[in-house]
């Protein structure tokens, strides 16, 4: 147990070595994050002023809307770029050859998502208060509860996208990028998900980011705590992260017998 | 006793040819064994497996006595392995990166372990300066230092002076027996310089397609090929020559 607590911190260490020396890569957490809450903030703050009071209300939504959704947009990306830097600096046969477990390897690059998530995603929950005065944190309590189940999501889709790249090489980082963006329009950050055609509400309802900002606006608008929504959130991340563990387990034994260990990279 | 047994050991890349076909051989504790063999002859497929990268086709492993298909990982904590073509973190310095493998690999005592491994490898100024800023026989020295960061009992190395001046080519080699005979190791040794093959080496592997064409010493292989040196024994075996005699 203490070896293994070591091995996740080596891991750690690694990655927290590697942006204590990389100051773009600092900036970079940071930038994202922040540029999406300034777009969505003006944009708010001008409908807000042009439509008169009812919409102040949709800018508020707007902009939890882009904040919680960063969540697990770094929460994502901060497990896939952590393991895409391993690729990079071919260092994965090392890390590979060494006592390190995949679970181990996993739970380091899980950390590390939620060090990476924090950096990004405080400093713009800040700057929303002290440029729209919009605080995040009248939320309640439940904040601890739609964060969870967004990073959750979020870790679920990097091992998605980690077998990917196991699978077809270096060619499927762009996906480290992608794959939770275009889950946006399914999400329902920004609208209810009755506005979504009914043939595609069964795929959005599949995914536990649609409960978690459904039961968002329901504090938001109605002040009202849908535990049935934090259910059905909780739910599907178990199913979901189960079905991840199991691709990435078999993609990480295809990958040692196809020899893609060796030779990961385009 | 053995440090690694391998039996029946073959490997297939999907429908191609077998990279490796059936090596059978042991690596006694506190020798050094070469692995010989032209480009494409298994060598890296054969490290690899060992390390257990790679799953073989048919056949088992033993390494310090476990089973590299069930308990990899136990095997894994004493064995290190070095290459040119696997690099450290550039941005991390010397020191950083041996901490990161000290804690992967849960070395004791870690801070002492650097410090003495600083000394042995004469790394004390280069502790603090990132690996991406070292010359190659810089980085050769630290990369050793984190293949022997855990004082493996098996070290594996990929051609561990490939593009080094002679002078660090010379001091990595005499560096290499003094570990082996202070720790007892057993080093298994891929190379295409036969100097340091016939320096280091007690026992030989060629392979050729994948099989163990031939084995022995060095002195008893270039014996048996009525050759002066190994450099014209791995040409004879890689253009398919006869030994002039039979082994003994």
């Amino acid at each position: 147990m203490r070896c293994s607590a070591r091995r996740i911190w080596g891991l750690l260490y690694r990655h927290i070595t590697l942006y204590r020396r990389s100051w773009p890569r600092l900036i970079e957490l940071v930038y994202w994050p922040v540029l999406q809450m300034c777009i969505w903030g003006f944009t708010a703050q001008f409908i807000s002023s042009r439509m008169g009071s009812p919409l102040v209300m949709a800018g508020g939504l707007l902009l939890a809307g882009v904040l919680l959704w960063e969540v697990a947009l770094r929460s994502q990306m901060g497990v896939a770029v952590s393991f895409l830097e391993e690729l990079w600096s071919r260092n994965l046969g090392h890390v590979f050859v060494s006592p390190l477990r995949p679970a181990e390897m996993v739970a380091g690059l899980i950390i590390v998502s939620m060090l990476r998530m924090l950096a990004g995603v405080l400093p713009a929950i800040g700057l929303a208060y002290l440029l729209y005065a919009f605080n995040l944190f009248i939320l309640g309590p439940v904040l601890v509860l739609f964060f969870a189940n967004l990073m959750v999501m979020g870790w679920w889709v990097a091992l998605g996208v980690v077998s990917l790249i196991l699978r077809h090489g270096a060619g499927a980082e762009t996906l480290a990028w992608a794959v939770l963006f275009g889950l946006t329009p399914l999400s329902a950050v920004f609208y209810p998900v009755t506005v979504l055609p009914a043939a595609i509400r069964p795929l959005a309802l599949a995914l536990p980011s649609t409960h978690v900002f459904e039961g968002m606006r329901a504090i938001v608008v109605h002040r009202e705590l849908l535990w049935s929504e934090m259910g059905w959130s909780a739910c599907l991340n178990v199913a979901w992260m189960a079905a991840a563990i199991v691709l990435f387990a078999r993609q990480f034994h295809a990958a040692r017998v196809r020899g893609a260990l060796l030779s990961i990279g385009e | 006793m053995d440090a690694i047994v391998a039996s029946g050991l073959t490997k297939r890349y999907g429908r191609g040819p077998l990279a490796v076909d059936g090596l059978d051989f042991r690596l006694p504790e506190g020798t050094t064994v070469g692995l010989l063999g032209g480009n494409g002859a298994g060598k890296t497929t054969t490290l690899a497996l060992l390390l257990g990268l790679l799953v073989p086709t048919a056949g088992r492993i033993n390494v310090l006595g476990h089973d590299m298909a069930e308990d990899r990982f136990a095997a894994l904590q004493r064995m290190n392995f070095s290459s040119p073509y696997v690099a450290l973190p550039q941005r991390l310095t010397v020191a950083e990166n041996l901490r990161v493998y000290g804690h992967l690999y849960c070395v004791p005592r870690l801070e002492q372990r650097i410090a003495t491994l600083a000394g042995e490898l004469d790394l004390g100024p280069l502790l603090g300066r990132p690996v991406g800023e070292l010359s190659a026989g810089q980085k050769t020295r630290a990369a050793l230092a984190k293949a022997l960061i855990n004082r493996p009992d098996v070290l594996l190395l990929d051609e561990p002076t490939a593009s080094l001046d002679p002078d660090t080519a010379d001091w990595v080699r005499g560096w290499l027996e003094h570990y082996r005979a202070e720790s007892g190791a057993a080093i298994l040794l891929a190379s295409h310089n036969m100097d340091e093959v016939e320096r280091l080496c007690s026992d030989v592997l060629m392979l050729k397609q994948g099989r163990i064409v031939d084995r022995g010493s060095p002195e008893a292989l270039i014996a048996r090929y009525g050759r002066e040196d190994m450099e014209q024994v791995f040409l004879d075996i890689a253009r398919g020559r006869k030994p002039a005699r039979l082994p003994a």
